[in-house]
């Protein structure tokens, strides 16, 4: 199973990202965001970190990057994608996921390990945990306050589309909402790094069922 | 010629900024503001002859994020 990660002036998390796809088995290439076009892979992940240092709005100057075109063509063509916490700024910014993600309601920078739900156990991403299981992922975001309009919450809740909510409020984001996916369910927002809950030395594995499920999806499919 | 478009924030929607500004204000003693809401100036220079379609058009894909945000544009 081959995936790309892409890399943006600014951002941070792509080296850990490529690493945790490597360990579950996926061949990863990382592309730079001049690239116009991707390598025929099966998953994009979009990685967190600061894409051209947040100017205008977090995501904002990388989703009309020539890589994002190629990112786009690649889900409206089905092919599954990733995006954590810039990331999934990123795929709002494209509009691959409804909502917008927004300032921390409490203003502050927030660095450390939450609980999330799994609210949904219907997708690749999640299938690998149980519905209901209290999970340990860090987060570090300074803008991770999901906001969506009552309709689209509406459309997100009946459609089992909400697949992680926090634990308790952490950032003032609707609901809790922690991670959504897009309607065909192959694309997954989150703001916790899942990526950085691989490994036992490095405080927890709870991300690991998110990496190998999705081969084990994706080598089934 | 020159334009100026105005990013805020929709109604409705929480502005964390504006109501820190807000308290802030309250704490300096000025009594009676009832809300504050922060947005952006964006100033661009323009061509002659670029219409106000164009600038709404740059709005729609960039400057605004219009699932939270609206906009105005100003020409002169």
């Amino acid at each position: 199973m081959k995936a790309a990660v892409l890399q943006f002036p600014g951002s941070n998390c792509d080296r850990d990202m490529a690493v945790a796809l490597e360990k579950s088995g996926f061949d990863v290439t990382v592309v730079w965001h001049k690239d116009a076009s991707l390598p025929k892979v099966d998953l994009v992940a979009v990685p967190g970190g600061f894409s051209f240092g947040d100017y205008l709005r977090c995501g904002a100057i990388a989703a009309q990057s020539p890589v994002c075109q190629g990112l786009v063509d690649h889900v409206h063509a089905g092919g599954y994608a990733l995006g954590v916490c810039n990331g999934f700024q990123v795929l709002t910014e494209t509009r691959l996921l409804p909502g917008a993600l927004m300032r921390n309601a409490g203003l502050k920078f927030v660095c450390r390990t939450v609980g999330l739900t799994v609210e949904t156990t219907d997708s690749a991403f999640t299938s690998g945990y149980t519905k209901g299981q209290i999970v340990d992922i860090p987060v570090a975001h300074h803008d991770g306050n999901y906001y969506c309009d009552d309709e689209t919450f509406a459309a997100l809740r009946d459609q089992d589309r909400i697949a992680f909510t926090y634990t308790e409020n952490v950032n003032g984001a609707r609901e809790n909402i922690a991670g959504v996916l897009s309607e065909n369910r192959r694309v997954l927002g989150m703001m916790p790094h899942p990526e950085r809950a691989i490994d036992a030395n490095h405080g927890g594995t709870d991300g690991q069922a998110l990496f190998r499920s999705m081969l084990d999806q994706l080598v089934s499919a | 010629m020159k334009a100026r478009v105005h990013v805020m924030l929709k109604n409705g929607v929480l502005d964390p900024q504006g109501e820190a500004v807000r308290h802030a204000l309250g704490a300096l003693g000025f009594a009676g503001v009832e809300g504050v809401r922060q947005g952006k100036v964006i100033e661009l220079d323009l061509a002659d002859g670029t219409t106000e379609a164009t600038v709404k058009e740059m709005c729609e894909k960039l400057l605004a994020n219009t699932v939270i945000e609206s906009y105005t544009v100003e020409l002169s």
